[in-house]
């Protein structure tokens, strides 16, 4: 653990990473406490640029909702979003992928035909028709979310378990008597863990794109405000306020971006062998 | 490779069959009667036109019977009929389709010229300044949403500095013909294209420069250089066309989200594709219309994919495929 540390805290992008992700979960845990403005209501006169009031930092969109608050209660929604989906994501495609690839056979061409089918599915196609068929909500939105982004992870578990099961210490396990779900679970999955843990940096990054991609849509949950959201409701007045649309999409920019950059620091640190070199 | 070919299309077919039943069962998650849904689409709700409209989509019949009109329906491109825009749901797609693949694959192939490019120099200069500039702006690029880019570019180019279009196909009421036409259609194409494309530049990018500089340890790259070759032969020849296979299978990987970012392109930018009437059905919950899309989308992915599995081929003939 300390090792991983380490190296994680020599890698640049790693650094760069947690320290933006560190932000962005105060701003989310705390942010609502020192700024209780409701981003719903009316503060000031509709359309305030930007940097004229202290009590209004970022200006008022087309309602005279203050943007500053709405950009702080988004982030709480963006980093849910992005985190439970994953999570759930991550509870579908494992066990799939563990199955897949340690029983093997005909049980691991069925669960892959399924995987595949999956992934050549469009994925934000059927995330529009899921959340517009499901009404949209957080939960609809969460699902899904999970339900497009869960494929990449079972292949990847697949893998992984399938080079792991031919390995001494697994076919030790059998020997003794073990049983299946306890070699999975207890000498398997552990090993298979570091690309599982990097590829899950960067769905997160990926879900907040995709969440803000259906709010910017109005697929978002209506008693929820949102980054997308923001960036959808000033889009047809780009042309008197361009601050509407412009804050909540750099706070996107920069949220996606630290965690894709933890990706690559994890990566580094994980998976020393495959880290590029020339970096 | 007739046989492989043969064989992918069978199975490409196989799958969409089975996303036709998957659109089935949506269709019927979504919520209310779909008779009744239907209905109040067509503006009267009275109980014998709901029974007609019953009788008429066989949603008197059992599921299976059900299941199995829809399926034939899809496969003779009967896709149902939109009751909101008054049309076939397959005549509306068909308007709008010519409009899509010309955005799609415009800015696919910007994205994957640039993007080769720009992943081949940062490679060939790793470690310098211009490969650090490369790269950062590729990660920035990769972290953007497609929809922000958008607004950002028509806030730059139409609102501020006035080059480019904002939305639209073409100048409404212009009547322009021939080359005039082709130039206005292009002025409206660009901004469109380069910002689907920005987003799987920084990708290729990115893939293109770790491949390369993967690919460059490798011995038969010594064995080329200590034969004597010049550096650009052993980029170009060598180097390259190995790198480039991981680049080829993320392309095939990437047509739905390809497709997806349309989506919000066409929304953004008001062009008359299938992504924006996807958001028009969205909008006006139009369940056939919005489904359609749905089973045309799926249908462009496959072909998609089948296509760069015979680039891929192509790009590497050690790949056997066994029939």
């Amino acid at each position: 653990m300390k090792q991983f540390w380490k190296s994680m805290l020599k890698s640049p992008s790693g650094v760069i990473g947690l320290v933006i992700l560190l932000v962005a979960v105060s701003v989310a845990a705390f942010g609502p406490m020192l700024f209780p403005n409701s981003p719903w209501r009316m503060v000031q006169r509709p359309f305030l640029p930007p940097f004229t009031l202290s009590t209004v930092p970022l200006g008022t969109d087309a309602l005279g909702r203050d943007i500053f608050a709405g950009m702080i209660f988004g982030a709480r929604v963006s980093l849910l979003v992005g985190l439970v989906s994953t999570l759930v994501a991550l509870i579908v495609g494992v066990p799939i992928g563990a199955m897949a690839g340690y029983f093997g056979g005909k049980v691991d061409d069925a669960l892959m035909r399924f995987t595949e089918f999956f992934q050549t599915i469009p994925s934000f196609a059927l995330a529009i028709v899921l959340v517009a068929i499901l009404q949209p909500s957080i939960y609809s939105i969460v699902a899904s979310i999970a339900v497009v982004s869960w494929p990449p992870v079972a292949r990847l578990v697949r893998g992984e378990v399938l080079s792991l099961r031919t390995r001494e210490y697994v076919q030790a396990a059998v020997v003794t008597g073990q049983s299946n779900s306890w070699i999975i679970l207890r000498e398997i999955l552990p090993n298979a863990l570091s690309p599982v843990i990097v590829l899950a940096s960067l769905m997160v990054a990926t879900a907040i794109l995709l969440e803000s991609s259906l709010s910017f849509l109005g697929l978002g949950d209506p008693n929820l405000i949102s980054w997308g959201y923001m960036v959808g409701a000033g889009r047809t007045v780009i042309r008197q306020a361009w601050w509407i649309t412009v804050f909540p999409g750099i706070a996107i920019l920069i949220s996606v971006l630290g965690l894709n950059l933890i990706g690559e620091g994890l990566n580094d640190a994980l998976n020393p062998r495959l880290s590029r070199e020339g970096r | 490779m007739l046989s492989f070919v043969a064989q992918r299309v069978l199975k490409g077919v196989i799958v969409l069959l089975a996303i036709v039943v998957l659109n089935f069962f949506l269709i019927r998650l979504a919520p209310g009667d779909p008779a009744i849904v239907m209905a109040g689409e067509a503006g009267a709700s009275d109980q014998v036109f709901v029974k007609q409209l019953r009788e008429k989509f066989g949603l008197d019949k059992p599921l299976p019977e059900q299941l199995f009109i829809y399926v034939k329906g899809v496969v003779t491109l009967d896709l149902g009929f939109s009751f909101r825009q008054q049309a076939p749901v397959a005549k509306l797609i068909g308007e709008r389709l010519p409009a899509t693949l010309l955005l799609t694959l415009t800015a696919f192939a910007i994205s994957l010229t640039l993007g080769i490019l720009f992943g081949t120099f940062a490679a060939r200069f790793a470690g310098t300044f211009l490969d650090t500039a490369i790269t950062v702006f590729a990660l920035i690029f990769y972290a953007m949403p497609i929809f922000w880019v958008a607004l950002m570019g028509i806030l730059l180019f139409s609102v501020t500095m006035d080059w480019l279009p904002s939305f639209g196909y073409e100048t409404v009421g212009a009547n322009l013909t021939g080359l005039a036409h082709s130039v206005d259609v292009a002025k409206h194409l660009i901004m469109p294209a380069m910002t689907l494309g920005l987003f799987f530049m920084a990708t290729y990018t990115r893939m293109t420069r770790a491949s390369m500089l993967e690919v460059k340890r490798l011995d038969f790259v010594k064995t080329a250089r200590a034969k004597g070759l010049s550096d650009a032969v052993i980029q170009r020849r060598h180097v390259l066309r190995n790198a480039l296979l991981p680049v080829v299978t993320l392309a095939g990987v990437h047509s739905g989200t390809l497709i997806g970012g349309a989506v919000i392109t066409e929304t953004v930018f008001a062009w008359p594709g299938i992504g924006r009437l996807m958001y028009d059905a969205l909008l006006q919950r139009d369940y056939n219309l919005l489904l359609g899309v749905f089973v045309i989308c799926s249908a462009m992915v496959l072909t998609f994919n089948l296509i760069t599995d015979l680039v891929y081929r192509l790009v590497d003939p050690r790949i056997e495929y066994a029939a």
